[in-house]
């Protein structure tokens, strides 16, 4: 390899033999010219297109605004069986905004998080862990079911039965003199250890909160 | 290129040729028609010389053998410009606004506009008209072994064009904006979102944000009418003019001609 480049190429045109070189010139009429005109091209391009690929990748890196919304009151919930509220999830889009959770009293003798020492209010979203779909509770059997794939949750929210990787997510509760308040949500590994909000079909056990990071907009949380 | 014997006539309808310097009999407002669009064809052809490259694309040699499943390619195109089409009429009164706008508009579209129904209905079944055929269009294509050389770019341009169907059905669906379509775009996002490492990244990416929103039905809409059949238009020109350059092939069960007298009959 080092016979190749022993012998080097003079920076100058005149050493190059290139025709029409003057004496001192090291870029050529044409190669100044051809240069000029491709830069000239690349900022017109960059003019259209970097905005373009800044507003298309935009709402990614977006911040949530935190959002407290008022569901019931006290003596709407109990400790033992879940009440279906419905809140606005998406501002500004009506009706297809609006999504549904399940609030439930606290029970000391179940809910044995330590983070739940502050709240006394669980709320569950009701979007199966596994794709998404729309989960019921059905009180006679204490489960939640998705109609889609067959998930089965618990009265905790974690994983019976069917393919969901996790349990389900879980809004932040707050309490407002007499009314309750539901905050944004959040996601759960299988032994209910907090994370910032998933997509359904993430694990989050192990190496799955690595595999599958944290969203820019909701990494505080 | 030389000209093409015009076919047999019954002789009672041939029409004398014309004396020179006398003009034939049954002039009529026909021939005159005729004449007027020869001249409109051939004022074009003397600017722009297309007459030459229509004659190459439809006067094309097809080999011994070629049979039905040779049209599954044309019928696919029929599809892609009856769906592209209809969906032109559909976005003349179909509105992007997901907070009641865009359901409003389809059921608008579907009970009140005349014909509605029908052209609705047309978009909406041709799509699955249109998957059907790519298919059984690639598994002719696969099955001949017409996808090697020269033909290999030919067939990554139709996995391609394969692919933007697809996307094609799935930012389409959601157009509605009925449960249907909310749900299933929820579940086909979120699928996305499984693969490791980028998924998130992408579902946020398709959906605009951490939820479905205003801006997905935006995304969807502007992909499904613009990005996509602007890339699908151009691939097709691509896909088609390679299949005019190189060729159909023979299906495999032909054999190749023996008798040299037989071989590349010259027209």
């Amino acid at each position: 390899m080092a016979n190749k480049r022993a012998k080097q190429k003079s920076k100058y045109t005149l050493d190059r033999g290139i025709p029409g070189a003057f004496e001192g010139e090291t870029v050529t009429r044409r190669r100044f010219m051809t240069g000029t005109a491709h830069g000239a091209g690349a900022v017109a391009a960059a003019a259209f297109v970097l905005p373009s690929i800044g507003f298309a990748i935009g709402p990614i890196f977006k911040r949530n605004v935190e959002h407290w919304e008022a569901v019931g009151t006290v003596d709407q919930f109990n400790e033992d069986n879940y009440t279906s509220v419905i809140f606005t999830l998406v501002p500004d889009v009506g009706d297809a905004g609006k999504t549904t959770a399940y609030v439930r009293k606290k029970n000391p003798a179940i809910d044995t998080d330590p983070y739940d020492r502050d709240t006394s209010y669980i709320a569950i979203s009701d979007r199966c862990a596994h794709l998404g779909c729309p989960v019921r509770w059905v009180p006679a059997s204490e489960r939640f079911l998705c109609p889609c794939h067959g998930g089965v949750y618990d009265l905790l929210g974690r994983r019976v039965s069917g393919p969901p990787p996790r349990p389900l997510d879980r809004f932040y509760t707050r309490l407002n003199g007499d009314v309750v308040e539901l905050g944004p949500r959040f996601s759960v590994n299988s032994q209910l250890r907090r994370f910032s909000p998933r997509d359904p079909g993430e694990p989050l056990d192990g190496i799955g909160q690595y595999l599958y990071p944290s969203r820019p907009d909701a990494r505080k949380l | 290129m030389p000209k093409l014997p015009a076919p047999p006539l019954l002789s009672a309808l041939k029409t004398p040729p014309a004396r020179p310097g006398e003009k034939n009999g049954k002039s009529g407002p026909l021939d005159e028609l005729a004449e007027a669009g020869t001249a409109v064809v051939d004022w074009v052809d003397e600017r722009t010389s297309l007459s030459g490259a229509a004659r190459w694309l439809m006067f094309r040699k097809v080999p011994k053998g070629t049979n039905w499943f040779y049209t599954l390619g044309s019928a696919t195109m029929f599809a892609f410009l009856s769906q592209a089409v209809t969906g032109v009429f559909l976005a003349m009164y179909y509105r992007p606004d997901p907070s009641g706008g865009a359901y409003e508009s389809v059921r608008h579209i579907t009970n009140e506009v005349f014909l509605g129904q029908l052209v609705r209905s047309m978009h909406r079944w041709g799509a699955s008209v249109m998957v059907v055929l790519v298919f059984l269009h690639m598994g002719r294509t696969f099955f001949f072994g017409a996808y090697k050389y020269p033909r290999e770019l030919n067939w990554v341009i139709g996995v391609v064009l394969l692919i933007l169907t697809m996307a094609m059905g799935f930012t389409g669906y959601l157009l509605p904006f009925d449960q249907r379509a909310y749900w299933a775009t929820i579940v086909g996002v979120n699928i996305n979102g499984t693969g490791p490492l980028i998924g998130p990244y992408l579902s946020d990416f398709l959906r605009g944000g951490s939820e479905i929103g205003a801006t997905t039905l935006s995304r969807f809409y502007a992909i499904h009418m613009l990005l996509i059949p602007g890339l699908m238009a151009a691939l097709i020109g691509a896909h088609l003019y390679l299949v005019a350059k190189l060729g159909t092939t023979a299906p495999p069960w032909t054999k190749a001609e023996k008798r040299d007298e037989l071989r590349e009959a010259e027209v």
